[in-house]
């Protein structure tokens, strides 16, 4: 179901983590919320998730108008998508095969016979007064996408991890989640249908509720939406985030959307209900709302779990409602809107006429499927030998294994490259918050720059700079080491010199290498490598030093 | 009779309606009046028939693609009932209780 009340999202501002950014922010969210799931050996936390995410097609869905991001308000309306009398819409072929293409990928039958219905309801943002939507036969149903089980909430029952295996300790220590092949949990797909957008509301004031009035750009009206329902499958707040990044990197791979959720082109909404554990009865469930960044989406379904549970500790109800994420004060609050209950009084769409999926165009969208991020994350594993932690991570963008791969294939050492990807290159990106395709640094840059470190040109530390250097201006490694001057000092002689002064400036530490406290040394490294700016060949400075020292005895 | 007065009321209320008592009276009995004629369909045998999902008997209308002209931004607001810059104002979404 759209939401209706989508356009309020558009004014709260959340801190998006976008690209590699989430790669890092799973791992400090699960390791930090862990501790918080001891409510959920009483209770277990049912969720299922909504999503809505915009087609990558060039036009909308039933005209021609432009889908590009950013254009002046009402700059890409006609008559169609303004809902204008006496105008007939044509369905977008493209789009049709987006949602068959993501049918696929998440494992889904194909509907022989599909057609587009009414739904009926006012909202500014909609321009017909009703949206152009899939009831009763979607294009897509009865999929599936397998993620890792969070394992603080298994109990160990049968229901409680399908497919699962027994799990080995993984590598990712004090996290929810094992890194480590461990139990999985099978999350299924109800059902992919196609839709039409509404437009965007920008409302006066500080909120909806009290505005006085409210401005409607209908440019978003009518680009293509894809909703991704799936059952009640998932089981905690930790799973709805990984099968929300494990859905958008699927979705982004096979590139039917670039799955943005700072620009609105990926939404999500959640149904979450509790339970006594062991009781197979569903509670009441509330919808959340707002839900505007994987972030959102985790700490906004924590919150909404322990409410609920609370709730039923003193022993009352849960009440049936729609709430709304307040990101600012981290708390969710009923919503409260003017439509009455909910009544869309479907029918069949009269200005379309029904699809007929072809099975030989099912075969050929399969035939041109991309390698999905699971079966990539194998082959990494197999053909570079990665850790399954590494390969994971890089896996779950497909510009960042595409990138690790091009880098991989130029150089000597893949966990080398894996190491730069998943730390350096993933922490520039996440502070700037830029993704990979709009930085300059190149994988052919990066394998350069790992040659001069093999070739003793430069030191790792000197290198971290290096590479800033090259992730912000794109230029060369060795162009960058000459022009600094950054070249490593490997030269006996000069290396001696600055040794002496160092050994003559520090008699304290010196006395305390000559008493076997070697610690000393580190510290006299250390020195070393502040006086020539990080320059010195940290292995030569350390042999020469000891050299010295033993000498000076 | 096939359909009571709360039933156009509340039909009313979603289309934005606003009747009066005697219309509420008139429409109970005209809109009564026309599905018991509709019901006369319930005297065929459609057991095995597939439900229409629309009178013609035409399929996979597409387009292509491709970005065509949209309208100048004058022209969309032109109909406007109210218009700030080149956005359409409307009134106060949320009701104040």
């Amino acid at each position: 179901m759209s939401s209706n009340l989508s356009g309020s999202s558009d004014l709260i501002g959340s801190g998006n983590l976008s690209g590699s950014g989430n790669l890092r922010s799973s791992i400090n969210t699960s390791a930090r919320e862990s501790e918080g799931h001891r409510e959920y050996e009483e209770y277990e936390v049912i969720i299922g998730l909504e999503v809505h995410a915009e087609l990558l097609t060039d036009s909308k869905i039933f005209c021609g108008c432009s889908t590009k991001f950013g254009a002046a308000p009402n700059s890409h309306v006609c008559p169609i998508c303004l809902g204008m009398p006496g105008v007939l819409p044509v369905v977008n072929r493209k789009a049709v095969e987006f949602a068959i293409r993501t049918g696929l990928a998440l494992n889904c039958e194909i509907a022989e016979f599909s057609k587009f219905d009414r739904k009926n309801y006012f909202y500014p943002d909609l321009p017909k007064n009703y949206q152009i939507s899939q009831y009763d036969l979607p294009l897509c149903r009865n999929g599936y996408i397998d993620i890792p089980a969070d394992t603080s909430v298994l109990s160990g029952g049968p229901d409680d991890s399908p497919g699962g295996r027994p799990g080995e300790k993984g590598s990712c220590t004090g996290a929810g989640i094992q890194a480590g092949r461990g139990p999985v949990r099978r999350i299924r797909i109800k059902r992919v249908h196609l839709e039409e957008e509404a437009g965007k509301s920008i409302h006066e004031g500080q909120n909806i509720v009290e505005s006085s009035f409210s401005l409607e750009d209908y440019n978003r009206a009518g680009i293509p939406l894809m909703e991704i329902v799936s059952e009640p499958d998932i089981r905690s707040p930790r799973e709805a985030y990984v099968y929300l990044s494990t859905l958008r990197a699927i979705l982004q791979y096979i590139g039917v959307s670039d799955c943005k959720m700072e620009e609105g082109s990926l939404r999500c909404d959640a149904n979450i209900s509790v339970r006594p554990r062991g009781s197979t009865r569903y509670g009441a469930q509330t919808e959340l709302k707002n839900l505007n960044s994987f972030r959102a989406v985790e700490k906004g379904l924590a919150f909404e779990a322990a409410r609920q549970i609370d709730a039923l500790r003193r022993g009352e109800r849960v009440v049936r409602e729609t709430r709304h994420w307040d990101e600012a004060r981290g708390i969710t609050v009923p919503m409260r809107s003017k439509e009455e209950a909910h009544d869309y009084r479907y029918f069949p769409e009269p200005d379309l006429v029904p699809m007929v999926i072809e099975r030989e165009w099912v075969e050929r969208i399969r035939e041109e499927l991309p390698e999905l991020p699971g079966a990539r994350k194998e082959r990494l594993m197999k053909e570079y030998g990665l850790p399954e932690y590494d390969a994971g991570l890089i896996t779950e963008s497909r510009a960042m294994a595409d990138f690790f791969e091009a880098c991989a294939r130029n150089y000597r050492d893949p966990k080398i490259v894996s190491n730069w990807v998943m730390g350096e290159l993933s922490r520039l990106l996440n502070e700037s918050g830029k993704d990979i395709s709009e930085v300059p640094v190149t994988p052919g840059g990066l394998a350069d720059m790992l040659k001069l470190i093999d070739e003793g040109v430069i030191s790792g530390k000197i290198a971290k700079a290096v590479f800033e250097e090259m992730f912000s201006t794109g230029k060369a490694a060795r162009e960058i080491v000459k022009e600094k001057g950054l070249v490593q000092i490997a030269d006996e002689g000069q290396l001696l010199n600055i040794i002496d002064q160092v050994i003559a400036e520090n008699p304290g530490p010196v006395a305390d290498v000559a008493a076997g406290k070697d610690k000393a040394i580190t510290f006299l490294v250390g020195q070393v490598m502040r006086k020539t700016q990080g320059r010195a060949n940290p292995q030569l400075a350390t042999r020469l030093l000891r050299e010295r020292l033993q000498e000076g005895r | 009779m096939p359909i009571t007065k709360q039933d156009v009321e509340h039909v009313a209320a979603l289309a934005r309606l606003e009747l009066g008592e005697e219309e509420k009276e008139s429409l109970t009995e005209q809109l009564g009046k026309i599905l018991e004629y509709a019901d006369k369909l319930k005297e065929l045998d459609t057991e095995g028939v597939p439900p229409t999902a629309h009178p013609l008997p035409i399929k996979n209308v597409f387009r292509e693609d491709r970005v065509r002209p949209s309208l100048p931004v004058e022209d969309a607001l032109a109909n406007a009932p109210e218009r700030e810059g080149s956005f359409f104002k409307v009134p106060r979404i949320m009701e104040t209780d």
